[in-house]
This record gives C-alpha cells, structure tokens and sequence, in this order.
C-alpha cells in the first residue's frame, strides 16, 4: 500500500483548452463591468445631476486634496498655519475638526479638554506632541471678550410684505 | 490624481438604504473610483461616508432643512433657527440632532428588544418591540425636548462643546408606550432610585465596550404619565437620527435623558451613574460661582427640569417694515416641567413690556403658542424681545444668567431685529 504511487495523469492539450475558455470568459465579465460602469456615470448620473444652480457642462476645477485657502485648510476647516498637522493628526481621528473651529478656549482651558477625553473617551498620551498643540489650539482658538451680552450681529434684512401673508 | 474625491463622486438619493446604510453598488462606484476595496464598508454607521467621499451637503441626505446649522459632523450635531421652528409640532427635517456618538450599526425594528433590569428589578425581563406595542396602551404626546446646553454660544467666558445658539429645542408629537405601564408588568422593588438607559449607538473611538452616554431621570420623574418608550414621531417611525427604532422620551429635562435607540433601561437603587451622569456633564455648579471660576467635581449638581424660556418664530430676524404698519409677531414658551403663566414682549430693551396672548399647552410639557401685534411709534432700528414667566413666577433674565463651566440653562430671552422706514 506504501508503495502506490498515485495516479496522475496530465492532459495537457485538455488544460490548455480549459484555460482558455475561462479567460474568453474572464474577459467577457470584465468587459461588460467596464461597460456597465460607463453607462452608469455616463447616464444615471447624467440623469440624476443637472441641478438647477450648477452648469453641468463645465469642468470643475481639480481640488487638492488638502488645500490651504485664505490661511484655512479646506478639508478641515483648521486655521493652517503653526502646528496644525499634528492637532490633525491627533485630534480628528475620533471627532470632527468642527468641535475644535467652534470652541474658544484658554490654553489651559483646552488642556482641560484633553485631560477630560484621556479620562473619559480613549484618548491617547500626547507626549511631546501635547505642547505643540496646545500653542496651536491657544494661538488660533483663544476666547474673545463677548461682554455679558453680545449686539444682535450678521442681520439679514429683508422686505417684510405685510399685506400678502396672514 | 490629486483631485478631492468627494467632488468627483456624487451621493444620489437612493444610495443609503431606508436604514441608512450604504447601498452595494454605491460603495462598488466608491471601491473603484478609490481603486481599492472599502474593506468592511457594510460595517459603516448609517449615514456615513468613507473619509474621502465627504459630501458637502450632508444636510440633504440627512433629510433636513436646508437652513439647518451644522455644528460637528462627527458626531452629527445639527441645530434649527428660530425662523424655522414656527410649527406648532416640530416636523423632523426642522429638529435638532445631537448626538454624541456614531449611529447604531443595528437599528432594525424586526429584532429589537427592550430589557428591564437593574437592582431594583427581581426578575428582569425582556420584550421585543412588538411586545411593547401590542402590550401596552399607546399615548401621544407632544413634548419639548431641548438640549442643555442650548445658548452655550453665548457664556463669556465660552464654555466647552458644541455652540449651541438658539435652535437646540423641539415640541414634535411622541406616540409609545408609557415607561410606568412597562415598569409596572416587570414590577420594580421599592428601593428603586433612578432608571438609567442604555442606547445602540457607537462610541467615536469605535471601541464596542465603551458606552457612548447613559443617563436617566429619578422614579418620580420616570413614573410621569408622559414619560414614553416611543416609536413614532409625528405619526411616522422615528428617523433613524432622533432614535429609530426605540426612544425614550422625557419631556422638560435636559434632551440628553431622552436617550436614543434603546435597548436596555436599568432601575437603579441609587442614583444612575453611566457615562455622562458624573460631573460636569448636564451638571452646574449647586452653588453659583463667578464667570470662569474652577468647580470641584463634588461641587456639580445634576440639572433637571429646564428653566422658562420663548422663542419668537415669526417674523424672521431682520424684517423691514414700513411707519405705520402694524407687526404681527409669535412663537413659543415652554418651562419645563412647569407651565408657562405669561409672555410680554418689549421694542425699547426692557424698558416698557406689553403682555403676548399665550394659549395654553395641547398637553403637559408641550411648549405653549404666543403671539401679539407689534406697533412702532416711529422709524428707526429696534429689537423685539420676548419674555416669559413660568407658573412660579420666574421670569427670561435679559442678559445671559449664572456662568456655569460647561454653558448649561442659558435662557436669556430672545432678540429679533426690526427696521421701521
């Protein structure tokens, strides 16, 4: 029993022949996915596009990835200047930069902040990095005396028709 | 290559299923267009774009008014504008969103359970949905929920998180089963202190064993008529964003007790202690303390019913009027878990005040419609505030009131501007 070899036999105009109606048929599914997938951006977008306010003719622009416009970052919203790659790097993996342009804090007001989300939400050790954020967050996010009250500000006016409504 | 995808790839309407999840073929086009596999993109929270394809009018897909402010996009935090909530029933493209973590992978309605446990519960029990509905008597009521922190933006010195101006409140019509009825069918020991709940939602570090926020409300607070295990909003399944498929509803209290996608509420035999009940979360200082002043943790006390507060809806801020026409103008006042007893209103910064015709409230907790005619004696620039006094006699403070470290209860009454020419 030890001695059997096994029985193999190589069929190789067999295999040849097998090979290559699976790639006749490889190629036909990919050619169809090409097509399929031109139509589609070709035509359902087409169909679902054309917005009124939007010329859909026209090339937009390419758009960097991680542009810097009028000092800010467009993919962020972070003032891009300083540090402001680290605090990226560290700050908008679990939230969004957004949390950050919105608030107003004191330098020591923000390492508050992040010893509450190293306590509570899984931040990690900032090591050397926490100070250079820190300067950042202080530099471009620090509070403005609002008063006790700040004037109703950016009023959109408009005609108000008292005669047509009500 | 160095082109933003996101404004190469377009979100159409049907690409997030009726759950929110990502459609197949839209994350096939997004596979190829990224050259490379969304690995795991079935797992993506409702709602959510991989990174590269961030939309830029997410307000859309979300089913929201498109004058609606976004505060954070991770996690979603949208607020509404006065003008906007003029609706006597907040209809849900106009309510707010504040969520504090992602949404739920699992929100499907077929295989939801709601479990009752907790120190307090001898036998813990569990029901499907469908229990729930075919159980219990159903209620609707229309119920104001608004964030704690609602006006936060305007604490000097700024308090911490999201900036809340004015649009962090809502009165939509909540249809469940009342959570007293359910507590009652599980029977709960007379030891119980507190419900805490627990919802679906992930945490932003997306670590499954951290709780995203889990608070509650005291038994007397939880055993009200009005407090729901809702599953409709306006007559409709709650949008997946305001707790779809299970809500509990609490109206009058900070919205952060209306905890969203249920699964699990806890009787407590003492106060609840889940994530975001410890100070200072929805907690001020029991004390008042000066503008920036530090708080001991043990210094915090638990915020619950909201102050009195209005809002006027109509006419947007910014009207230009001509000299002698008459302003129609009207909103809401709620308090709370109290009743709002009069609304004035003053065109001369709180010099003079005329009393608003205020209706009382379709139900319990249900904010309440005023409205008035506005005259001008000449032309010029003016502000129209509103004031509203609860049924013990507190009143809107004019400037914003009691600092607090984290901006919570600023119910400073509103201002809208009017030019008379």
């Amino acid at each position: 029993m030890a001695d059997r070899k096994p029985d193999i036999k190589v069929d190789v105009p067999g295999l040849v022949h097998m090979l290559y109606n699976q790639l006749t048929i490889l190629s036909v599914v990919i050619i169809l996915a090409i097509m399929g997938y031109t139509v589609y951006i070709t035509y359902l977008d087409a169909y679902y596009q054309p917005e009124p306010d939007q010329p859909v003719a026209a090339a937009a622009p390419a758009m960097p990835v991680s542009g810097i416009v009028n000092g800010v970052d467009t993919e962020t919203g972070l003032i891009a200047k300083g540090n402001w790659e680290i605090v990226r790097a560290n700050c908008t993996s679990c939230h969004s930069a957004k949390l950050i342009t919105q608030n107003r804090q004191t330098r020591e007001g923000w390492q508050g902040l992040i010893v509450w989300m190293q306590e509570t939400q899984g931040l990690w050790d900032l090591g050397d990095n926490e100070d250079l954020v820190l300067d950042y967050l202080a530099t471009h996010y620090a509070p403005e005396d609002k008063g006790r009250r700040a004037p109703l500000k950016d009023i959109e006016w408009y005609v108000l028709d008292l005669t047509a409504a009500l | 290559m160095a082109e933003k995808l996101s404004t190469q790839f377009k979100l159409h309407p049907g690409d997030f299923t009726r759950r929110g999840f990502l459609k197949k073929s839209a994350l096939a086009t997004m596979g190829t267009m990224l050259g490379a596999d969304i690995v795991f993109g079935k797992n993506l929270p409702p709602y959510t774009l991989p990174l590269a394809f961030q939309q830029s009018d997410p307000l859309k897909e979300l089913g929201k008014h498109p004058d609606m402010i976004i505060l954070n996009d991770k996690p979603w935090n949208i607020e509404s504008r006065a003008h906007l909530l003029d609706d006597d029933i907040t209809p849900a493209d106009k309510m707010f969103v504040r969520n504090n973590g992602l949404l739920p992978l699992d929100n499907d309605p077929y295989n939801w359970t709601l479990t009752i446990d907790g120190e307090s519960v001898p036998n813990p029990k569990t029901y499907t949905l469908q229990d729930l509905k075919e159980q219990f008597t159903h209620h609707t009521y229309q119920l104001v929920i608004e964030c704690g922190g609602n006006g936060r933006k305007e604490f000097n010195p700024p308090a911490k998180g999201n900036q809340w101006e004015l649009g962090a409140v809502s009165c939509a019509a909540w249809t469940g089963v009342r959570l007293k009825d359910v507590l009652a069918d599980v029977g709960i020991s007379n030891d119980a202190v507190y419900i805490g709940y627990y919802g679906k939602d992930i945490h932003l570090t997306g670590n499954p064993d951290k709780t995203v926020i889990s608070r509650g409300v005291p038994m007397e607070k939880a055993l009200e008529d009005e407090t729901l295990l809702a599953f409709q909003m306006n007559g409709r399944d709650i949008p997946i964003i305001h707790g779809h498929p299970l809500r509990l509803v609490i109206g009058g209290w900070p919205a952060s007790v209306s905890g969203k996608w249920i699964h699990r509420i806890a009787v407590r035999n003492k106060v609840h202690d889940g994530p975001k009940m410890e100070a200072p979360s929805y907690r001020v200082p029991c004390e008042p303390v000066e503008p920036g002043a530090k708080v001991k943790d043990e210094d915090f006390c638990i915020i619950e019913s909201m102050p009195v507060k209005s809002l006027i809806t109509y006419p947007k801020s910014g009207a230009m009027i001509n000299k002698g026409q008459s302003l129609p103008i009207r909103g809401h006042a709620w308090a709370g878990d109290l009743r709002v007893s009069k609304v004035e209103y003053s065109i001369d910064f709180g010099a003079t005040w005329q009393s608003a015709d205020l209706k009382p409230a379709p139900n319990r907790l249900a904010w309440q419609r005023f409205t008035a005619n506005v005259d001008f004696p000449q032309k010029g620039y003016y502000e129209v505030w509103a004031k509203a006094t609860d049924s013990e006699g507190r009143s809107q403070p004019m400037l914003v009131p009691g600092w607090n470290p984290k901006g919570y209860l600023n119910n400073a009454a509103h201002r809208i501007a009017v030019k008379v020419s």
